[in-house]
């Protein structure tokens, strides 16, 4: 009964979207108020009709109602309860629900807000909005309906791929729909400005939290992603250029792209067509990445359901909606010019310049994501681009991305002096000299390459410490005064200097991790001690255990470092009861210097076992940096400019704020 | 006028991209084909594994239609083909070759060999991926059927099952059998 419920709530919710797209479109053509009126609670009612709807699909998880043949193909009375919960989008259908609430979600959340928007911008946004609704929900009932049921009821499910019982998979993909689906928001403003032909400082500032909080969750889901590969697959690789890792990387990067283009059409009037054109080609490659894991268009690990039949809806939809922005952009955008006049040598020459390295990076892994497909397609042969193809020609475009960081910030709005700021900058410079000199003296002399990663890494995290302590002028007499400053910094300058930062300790950690991993592969008896990277590893014993659905060889290692016992780690493997597939549960110890990291495979019948050891430099950086960022984003977000309802007139004093704060907020 | 072109550029790009997703949606990305397909198996002489007395060579390809197997007692999806080898070879079906890639020791192959059965005529110990490159193997397991001309015929990539067998694999066999 409540599944039914919830697949009446969708069905209405179709038709709340229909609504709300028809008036929001309609009523300020026509100038009818009335119609315009209706388009923020019919969003609001579509979010509250999509929710129930999840909520009941969740209901049938959670009390393993097997005759919903979604309930029955992915979940097992055996299962614990978080990944009874997780199975809700651990398939198909439900995570096309997820995506079809999150959309929904986003559509309130600009109807609740948008307080301060142009009454006639907020209907249109929100008309986009529910035009991409139509779209999706269309496709959840006509051709991937969760609520189906089954006939006759099985008596348990049929479990979940093991693979996915883990809290870091449970937990990736909301996080990374809120990222993609966020996008759809700043979609929806640049169509609603587009059919407005009306772009101006104002459109920009109320784009930028949206691109804010989906760039945030991105990043988070982009992380933990890569974390659960880290540690679920048991070989301590963390990025593999897959097809499905790029899908979710190309938006990031273009959505990075996004915050800082914004930041020049607010504060300077410029870039406003190029703009729009990055908050369309964000969206679009979210969408390419649902087509691409959906259709079975490209081989990838992440073998999810793929079905060529939904491929092509999802190809139709993708090309509807984008092409129709496009469209769009053709007509409107020819006419979108800015009144900001540019000196390349300005802090807006340098967003500019760091634009079009995002730009060109997320194209060229779009090249080598796309290429295999296009060789098929031609008949020129299969072959598949892997990370050689990546490294060589994504990391020398962030190399001088990530120089240009620790500069811009410190230059002014309109007319930069470069020669002054780089002279600013010397002391930084030295320090990443040292550190790269440093690395390439004591620890690495074969490996240039990774004693200049670590110099970046040196650079953009000294300068930006640098660019934040000229800001609260830390370095001129009167700490009382950089005290207040340091309390006045405004919320969004704080996020900048947070996500700067964040990503140069997490280049150090790339860099390092990719650079001096140790391993050791070998098979062990109890007793025996393997020495890796200074850490003795001794296995102390192995033995079977019962899982709530699995049973698992456990082993135990003590880690010793000269003599004192640092550690003991309980790595795993796992045979789960339902699918009889084995997973490994690596044991990591994270400390500052990196990861210990221990996998425990086969018995070899005569008391020994496979084991692989390995020392994984500066991995802990890598999350901790993500984590930094996406802290900073989220401080931003709660910038007073962005507030809820915050009025376009602000108190008096509030203007009287000095510039140079004013000028840093990113 | 050219300004015009520009923003055009999008949708154009889109357009072509949209003719290219709706072919490449008619392929079936899983098949990837080694450069080798179609051509003699390249010469190679792997040593026999600890416990048997015969290596694996080139040379004992000729003459029939055969599986040749690359496996390790590392592989995980090896494990999960291991029981449908089994059965191929307990029903006669065709001559199996394995080629027990990388191991760690030398025991290590013969053991998991000796613990879950052989399904193999004859296996290759191949620690240092000779005969792997021979065949240009990208990751285990993977499988080649061999003509009786000794002819690499087609490559299949990943674990061999039932369903894959009975719609792909076997029906290749057959035909070969029949030239």
């Amino acid at each position: 009964m409540i599944s039914e419920l919830g697949h009446f709530a969708l069905i209405m919710a179709l038709g709340v979207a229909a609504v709300q797209a028809f008036t929001g479109l309609a009523g300020p053509w026509r100038g009818n108020e009335n119609w315009s009126a209706i388009v923020a609670p019919a969003a609001l009612l579509q979010a509250v009709l999509v929710s129930l709807s999840f909520a009941a699909l969740t209901h049938a998880f959670v009390t393993s109602d097997f005759s919903l043949a979604i309930v029955a193909n992915n979940s097992h009375t055996l299962k614990p309860m978080l990944y009874k919960v997780s199975g809700v989008w651990g398939n198909h259908e439900g995570s096309m629900l997820m995506w079809a609430l999150i959309l929904a979600l986003y559509g309130g959340a600009v109807a609740f807000f948008g307080g301060n928007l142009r009454p006639s911008l907020k209907a249109r946004v929100l008309a986009v909005q529910a035009l991409i609704g139509i779209g999706i929900l269309a496709f959840i009932l006509f051709t991937s309906n969760p609520f189906a049921r089954l006939s006759p009821a099985p008596f348990d499910g049929s479990g979940l791929n093991p693979l996915l019982q883990d809290p870091g998979l449970a937990f990736h993909p909301p996080l990374l729909y809120l990222g993609y689906v966020g996008l759809s928001t700043t979609f929806s403003f640049a169509a609603a400005a587009l059919i407005e032909g009306r772009i101006d400082a104002a459109w920009a500032r109320w784009v930028r939290p949206w691109t804010l909080a989906a760039w945030g969750f991105l990043t988070g889901g982009i992380a933990l992603g890569s974390w659960w590969a880290y540690y679920e697959l048991g070989w301590g690789g963390w990025w593999f250029w897959d097809p499905v890792e790029n899908a979710s990387f190309m938006p990031w990067l273009a959505a990075t792209a996004l915050l800082h283009s914004a930041i020049v059409s607010e504060k300077r009037d410029a870039l406003k067509a190029w703009t729009v054109f990055l908050a369309i080609i964000a969206f679009a490659l979210s969408l390419l990445g649902t087509f691409l894991v959906r259709s079975g268009v490209l081989t990838s690990v992440h073998a999810f359901a793929s079905d060529p039949s939904r491929g092509v809806f999802i190809l139709a939809f993708l090309v509807v909606t984008v092409g129709a922005a496009f469209a769009l952009f053709a007509w409107r955008g020819p006419n979108l010019t800015g009144r900001g006049t540019f000196d390349p040598i300005s802090r807006e020459g340098g967003l500019v310049i760091n634009n079009f390295l995002l730009t060109v990076a997320a194209a060229s892994v779009l090249l080598g994501t796309l290429y295999p497909m296009f060789l098929d397609v031609l008949d020129l042969g299969k072959v598949s681009v892997g990370a050689p193809y990546f490294n060589t020609v994504f990391i020398p475009m962030m190399i001088p991305a990530i120089i240009l960081m620790g500069v811009a910030p410190l230059m002014q709005w309109k007319r930069g002096d470069g020669a002054k700021a780089v002279a600013r900058l010397k002391f930084v410079f030295m320090i990443a000299a040292a550190v790269g000199f440093g690395f390439w003296l004591f620890l690495d002399r074969a490996s240039a390459l990774a004693s200049f990663g670590m110099a970046l890494a040196a650079w953009l995290l000294a300068a930006t410490l640098y660019e934040f302590a000229s800001r609260v002028r830390l370095f001129e007499p009167g700490l009382a005064d950089t005290w207040r400053r340091i309390r006045h910094q405004p919320r969004a300058s704080w996020g900048m200097t947070l996500a700067h930062g964040g990503l140069a300790i997490a280049v150090a950690g790339m860099t390092a991790s990719s650079a001096w991993r140790s391993e050791s592969i070998q098979v062990m008896h109890p007793g025996d001690t393997v020495t890796v990277s200074g850490y003795e590893f001794t296995l102390k014993g192995a033995e079977t255990i019962q899982g709530p659905n699995y049973q698992a060889l456990q082993g135990r290692f003590e880690v010793n470092q000269g003599g004192r016992l640092l550690y003991t780690l309980v790595p795993e493997k796992r045979t789960y009861l339902v699918s009889r597939q084995p997973t490994t549960e690596a044991a990591i110890q994270p400390t500052f210097l990196g990861d210990l990291y221990a996998v425990i495979g086969d018995a070899d019948g005569k008391g020994g076992y496979v084991t692989r050891l390995y020392f994984n430099p500066l991995v802990p950086w890598m999350w901790t940096g993500a984590l930094i960022m996406v802290l900073g984003a989220g401080i931003s977000l709660t910038d007073r400019r962005y507030r809820i309802g915050a009025p376009s007139k602000r108190p008096a004093r509030q203007e009287a704020e000095p510039e140079a704060g004013a000028g840093a907020k990113a | 006028m050219i300004k015009r072109l520009l923003f055009l550029t999008p949708i154009l790009v889109l357009g072509v991209l949209a003719i290219y997703f709706t072919l490449g949606l008619q392929r079936d990305s899983k098949i990837l084909p080694s450069v080798l397909i179609n051509t003699p198996v390249p010469e190679f002489s792997l040593a026999a594994i600890e416990g048997a007395e015969q290596g694996f060579s080139s040379l004992d390809l000729k003459g029939k239609v055969t599986l040749v197997n690359i496996f390790g007692s590392w592989c995980y999806a090896c494990l999960a083909e291991h029981p449908f080898l089994m059965q191929l070879t307990k029903n006669k079906v065709l001559p199996i070759y394995g080629i027990d890639w990388r191991e760690q020791d030398r025991t290590s192959g013969p053991r998991w060999l000796k613990r879950r059965g052989n399904p193999y005529v004859l296996v290759g110990d191949d620690p240092k991926s000779r005969g792997a490159i021979a065949f240009g193997v990208t990751g285990a397991p993977e499988s080649f059927i061999v003509d009786k001309a000794g002819i690499i015929r087609y490559k299949h990539i990943g674990v061999i099952n039932e369903a894959n067998w009975n719609q792909t694999l076997f029906p290749i066999v057959q035909k070969l059998r029949q030239k």
